[in-house]
């Protein structure tokens, strides 16, 4: 092959490379290993992160049981290392499994079009708010302090260089439900969108169709976020809301400490012109047979570069085909069961704690630790090998003395009673 | 014409999961409940409960495994063989990189247990971060951003807060006509006007354009090294100098990466900030389309500036360190996909320093392997050197009526997933092919078997290729009408009326 390029050593197909940008050095990094020693090395560094504790741990990243058939599909070479679907002859797999992502997105949240996936939920928020600016060719957001916090600053960092103004709203300190009265004040001609999240950072149900008549009134968008997809197979979803943007870290995708997850926006046919993301449609092959390929294209930065309605290309597909296993597991049935053993288990472990808010809850709650931190609770509970639930005080001041705790259908009854006989 | 690769099999057809599901079937089991059940309409109110999620799929679990099994079969992918995507580095994606992302204590994982629990994690994420810098020359870096595309962003902002902080952050971001789509609209999302800037008559930059270009409204360029004809930008350190005697950054795309680890490190070639793509240079599987990994390496100027959380090192043990008061914020929940992070790191430590240069070695030298073979049946608009990846046009068989995109469809015939079609835009028809260091000569050779056939095909039965693919199961899929009428959803048919 070298003979064939006109080069006597591979240095020679570098030889037009100016000396001033060559390395002159070998690269000072550790010579290969093998397969052993690479699986020795991770196991070694995974048994210095916590293992054989149970956790109460939610606040957007919730321990849902994996299906086994979930990592079954997604290891076949033929999703796990093919290219994004362009080539649709050859791409029918992941453009069928795509199509029937957008499917059950739509029929669980209740919209009319969803899109094959975004990063994760906190960047799909800041993206429905970006879509909500350009639909209303206004720039405000007015979000809710409800909102998960680190949501929130991503949504600062996106919309700042936008000259999107944000404001934010508070929540009613006795159900930790918003405050759609200080709602109503803050709302202004200049509002985009009102961006909210249910169940809310707090794990409480929130109001949803009083804040789309609230923000329809005042000229703007709602967009509702959400961080616990499994809410979705008992709660009503937000049917007024004008754009869903989510996570779906909860349909059998690895808390994986933090990523790789995946989000999705959804939203109404006569907003998609302004959606992000891949989209994939229904077409025919010149057989007139049923075929899929990727759609309205125009939106995207392939295509449109600076006028594209979002930077996105790689997105997260591989992370949805395992929330698109895990939707077809556990179905119509088994989804409205999952969500009602995880309300029973909340419900449970929050019957014995003093709670903070009185508004309904799914599977999270925020508890009073009474006097006492929420720091040095969790360190007696970590003595038993439990880890505890969320100190609130990082995220808000005014909640120092309260911690977020959350129950799966994977938590044991008597783990919840070692964990609140602590209190 | 003679394909020597592949012959047809049968394909399973297979309905929709939605055609396939009927009422009562499942794939699932739960445990039974070990504490009492609660009313749904008693906990949430009845008018917070949904009533059922009409259409959602109820299958068996022989069902469910088969219907995915059988979608998988109509994929292209890696593990079938070579994918010569141009700028996309599809190499292959080692599988003990899938087990360990699985190590219990780090899928277990979550973002917010305790950070004496989490040791683990953050000296994965401290390890890949130095291996990194020593790789890219850099001098700090965040492994928040998710994508290339996130990472860019992350980037442009990075640019906007240094000249901010300096008094005025500019308002124009310069682009030249061979960068990627993702470029100008990251430009745009960060809020900044893009100034296109012409490539010379050898598809590099114009370095007179550029100092023409270069005022106090340009905050930065952004540019692709090599450039996406796959040539390496010579003239790179004299491009920063201009920039940087006017106040203006250079961000580079590391997209194509693959050319230069171990050979050259942008660091040392005048770049300020720049993104890696973990899903190309470091392995990292594309999934279909997804998930990536886009850190953002930066020199010293910009350092104040990266994402919280930053790892810190408190005596013995890695810190999250939120305490960073010029920084842009969060560019993402949590701290990026730290799957893929794994991932990649366990590439880089398979390799070692020598193995990475090796494999920049021969992913060169495959693509100036393929060049020398198909220059005399293809048009090479540009001439110079090649690095990783090599461009043809397809200007000598449009005169024939054939295009970049029916040679691609054809090659499908001849088993192999196309080349990158129509890109770069400087190029009239672009046929864009990057083989990657995981091609051996046995594959590249019927590779280009492939492509000189179908040279021949077009001189004398061109019809042929103009209506490829010919044996997929699936053949030329109308784009066109998927676009007029967009059917994004399934929805059921209404039963046939019944006389």
């Amino acid at each position: 092959m070298l003979e064939a390029c006109g080069v006597e050593t591979p240095e020679g197909l570098f030889a037009h490379l100016p000396d001033a940008v060559r390395l002159q050095r070998p690269l000072q990094l550790a010579a290969g290993i093998s397969e052993y020693e690479i699986v020795d090395y991770f196991r070694r560094c995974g048994d210095r992160n916590a293992t054989g504790y149970a956790s109460f741990l939610g606040a957007g990243v919730y321990a849902h049981y994996r299906p086994v058939l979930v990592d079954t599909v997604v290891s076949r070479g033929e999703f796990l290392t093919a290219y994004t679907p362009y080539q649709a002859e050859i791409s029918q797999g992941t453009l069928t499994s795509i199509f029937e992502f957008q499917t059950m997105i739509c029929q669980l949240t209740g919209m009319d079009a969803a899109n094959a996936s975004m990063y994760d939920g906190s960047t799909a928020l800041a993206e429905a708010a970006l879509m909500a600016a350009r639909l209303t060719s206004k720039g405000g957001l007015l979000v809710a302090r409800t909102v998960h916090p680190e949501y929130r600053q991503v949504l600062k960092t996106y919309a700042r260089n936008q000259g999107m103004p944000i404001a934010e709203f508070g929540y009613d300190q006795a159900t930790g439900a918003s405050d759609l009265d200080d709602l109503g004040r803050r709302l202004n001609p200049l509002t985009a969108s009102v961006i909210m999240q249910s169940p809310n950072f707090f794990g409480v149900v929130e109001d949803v169709n009083g804040a789309a008549d609230l923000a329809h009134h005042g000229g703007a968008l709602l967009a509702m976020g959400f961080t616990e997809a499994v809410s979705l197979g008992l709660l009503e979803p937000p049917a007024k809301a004008d754009i869903i943007a989510g996570e779906l870290q909860s349909f059998a995708i690895s808390p994986s400490y933090g990523g790789p997850y995946a989000g999705i926006i959804a939203t109404r046919d006569k907003f998609l012109r302004q959606m992000p993301g891949r989209l994939v449609g229904e077409t025919t092959d010149t057989h007139g047979r049923r075929a899929f390929c990727l759609t309205l294209a125009t939106r995207e930065q392939h295509i449109r570069r600076e006028k594209a309605t979002s930077n996105i290309c790689t997105n997260q597909a591989l992370i949805a085909l395992m929330a698109t296993v895990f939707m077809s597991v556990y179905g119509k049935q088994g989804l409205r069961e999952l969500a009602v053993q995880n309300l029973a288990k909340a419900h449970y472990l929050a019957a014995k704690l003093p709670l903070r808010f009185s508004g309904p809850f799914f599977n999270e709650f925020v508890v009073s630790t009474n006097g006492r931190s929420p720091e040095e609770l969790n360190s007696a509970l970590l003595e038993k090998k439990i880890i505890g639930g969320l100190p609130l005080g990082r995220f808000y001041p005014e909640l120092s003395g309260a911690m977020l705790v959350c129950a799966t259908e994977m938590a044991r009854r008597e783990q919840m009673d070692a964990l609140a006989s602590v209190f | 014409m003679s394909i020597k690769k592949v012959r047809p099999h049968i394909s399973p057809n297979e309905d929709l999961l939605f055609e396939r599901s009927s009422p009562g079937k499942k794939a699932y089991q739960l445990p039974e409940l070990d504490v009492p059940a609660v009313d749904p309409r008693a906990a949430l109110g009845a008018a917070h409960v949904r009533s059922e999620i009409e259409g959602f799929p109820e299958v068996s679990e022989v069902e469910a495994i088969r219907h995915f099994t059988r979608l998988s079969t109509w994929n292209y992918a890696i593990d079938h063989g070579m994918y010569p995507l141009g700028s996309c580095t599809m190499k292959y994606n080692p599988r003990v990189n899938e087990l360990v992302a699985r190590t219990e204590g780090l899928a277990w994982a979550h973002p917010y247990q305790p950070e004496s629990l989490s040791q683990g994690a953050l000296e994965i994420m401290a390890h890949l971060e130095s291996a990194l810098l020593e790789i890219t020359g850099m001098d700090a870096i965040t492994l928040q951003p998710a994508a290339g595309a996130h990472g860019e962003l992350t980037g442009i902002l990075l640019i906007h807060a240094l000249l901010e902080q300096r008094g005025n952050p500019r308002k124009k971001i310069l682009i030249p006509d061979s960068a990627h789509g993702t470029n100008p609209a990251t430009a745009a999302i960060a809020g900044y006007v893009v100034g296109n800037i012409r490539s010379d008559e050898h598809g590099l930059i114009d370095l007179a354009a550029l100092e023409n270009s270069v005022d106090e409204d340009v905050a930065g360029l952004m540019i692709t090294n090599p450039n996406t004809l796959g040539v390496f930008e010579s003239r790179i350190i004299e491009a920063a100098e201009v920039l940087h005697r006017k106040g203006a950054l250079l961000y580079m795309d590391g997209a194509n990466m693959n050319a230069l680890v171990g050979i050259a490190r942008p660091g040392d070639f005048g770049v300020d900030v720049m993104h890696l793509n973990l899903h190309k240079t470091f392995s990292t599987p594309h999934g279909g389309g997804g998930p990536g990994g886009g850190p953002v390496a930066v020199k010293k100027s910009l350092e104040p500036f990266l994402p919280v959380p930053r790892l810190k090192r408190a005596g013995d043990a890695w810190t999250l360190d939120y305490n960073l008061p010029h920084s842009i914020g969060k560019v993402r929940a949590f701290y990026g996909n730290f799957g893929v992070l794994v991932r990649a790191l366990a590439y880089i430590l398979a390799h070692g320093g020598n193995g990475l240069r090796a494999a920049t070695m021969d992913a060169v030298l495959n693509a100036n392997y393929i060049r020398k073979a198909l220059e005399p049946w293809y048009d090479l608009p540009y001439a110079l050197p090649n690095m990783h990846e090599v461009v043809f046009s397809d200007e000598r068989q449009a005169r024939q009526g054939v295009r970049t995109g029916d040679i691609a469809k054809r090659l499908i015939d001849y088993g192999f997933h196309p080349y990158t079609v129509s890109f770069p835009l400087i190029v009239r028809g672009a046929m864009m092919i990057e083989p990657t260091e995981t091609e051996g000569k046995m594959e590249i050779d019927l590779f280009i078997d492939a492509l000189i056939s179908i040279a021949k095909e077009i001189q004398t039965k061109p019809e042929i290729v103009k209506n490829a693919p010919h044996s997929t199961r699936t053949s030329r899929v109308d784009e066109v009408k998927a676009a007029r009428r967009p059917i994004l959803k399934w929805e059921p048919q209404p039963d046939p009326v019944t006389p």
